[in-house]
């Protein structure tokens, strides 16, 4: 019974030979990215649509992508959110999009549709890591 | 672009639900089941919140 328990616990094979800094980085860069260098392409696809149309959807909505700021400690959280989106943000930031100021009462809701895209988007990073170093099963 | 307030609690709803159940859970079946209880709790969780909103103005 002892060696099945401790066969239970082992933990879960690595599932690449990739460096998992590398795919933590790609997730991080590109929605669904690391999932992809992993060949887990539903998976992957699902989290590049979601998060994608998120950051999207809150740019249409005129919600604001935050800058560097030492303004409010919640400006500040709000980039810090906004980061997580890697690419997305750097573009978004490139091309100037997303208003710099919230004009209307649904902007708000854009705005926050950004900063959790890029949370949500860290979160299926740290998945696609934790993945290649066997800490999750599959 | 403009958008409902129902509508935005269900976009919302729905991607976070994704995400959540491919990251938070190791089998398929319990990922569907898990986005499915997220977004029910999203979804639901607003209702209710709405409502007591609604009661504590009237």
């Amino acid at each position: 019974m002892t060696t099945n328990v401790q066969a239970q616990a082992r933990p879960a094979q690595k599932t690449t030979t990739l460096p998992p800094v590398l795919i933590l980085i790609a997730g991080w860069l590109i929605p669904g990215a690391g999932h992809f260098l992993l060949k887990k392409w539903i998976r992957g696809t699902l989290l590049l649509v979601s998060i994608v149309a998120m950051f999207g959807i809150g740019l249409a909505l005129k919600g604001k992508v935050y800058g560097p700021n030492t303004a409010e400690l919640l400006d500040m959280l709000n980039f810090a959110g906004d980061l997580g989106n890697g690419l997305l943000y750097v573009i978004a930031r490139v091309f100037d999009l997303g208003a710099a100021t919230e004009q209307i009462a649904i902007a708000d809701y854009g705005t926050k549709f950004i900063v959790v895209a890029g949370l949500l988007n860290i979160i299926a990073a740290v998945d696609a890591h934790s993945l290649a170093i066997g800490r999750k099963a599959s | 672009m403009t958008i409902s307030h129902f509508g935005a609690v269900l976009l919302f709803s729905l991607f976070t639900s994704i995400v959540f159940g491919i990251t938070q859970r190791s089998d398929p079946k319990m990922m569907i089941r898990f986005g499915a209880f997220c977004f029910a709790l999203f979804v639901g969780g607003t209702i209710v919140a709405s409502w007591l909103m609604w009661l504590i103005k009237h």
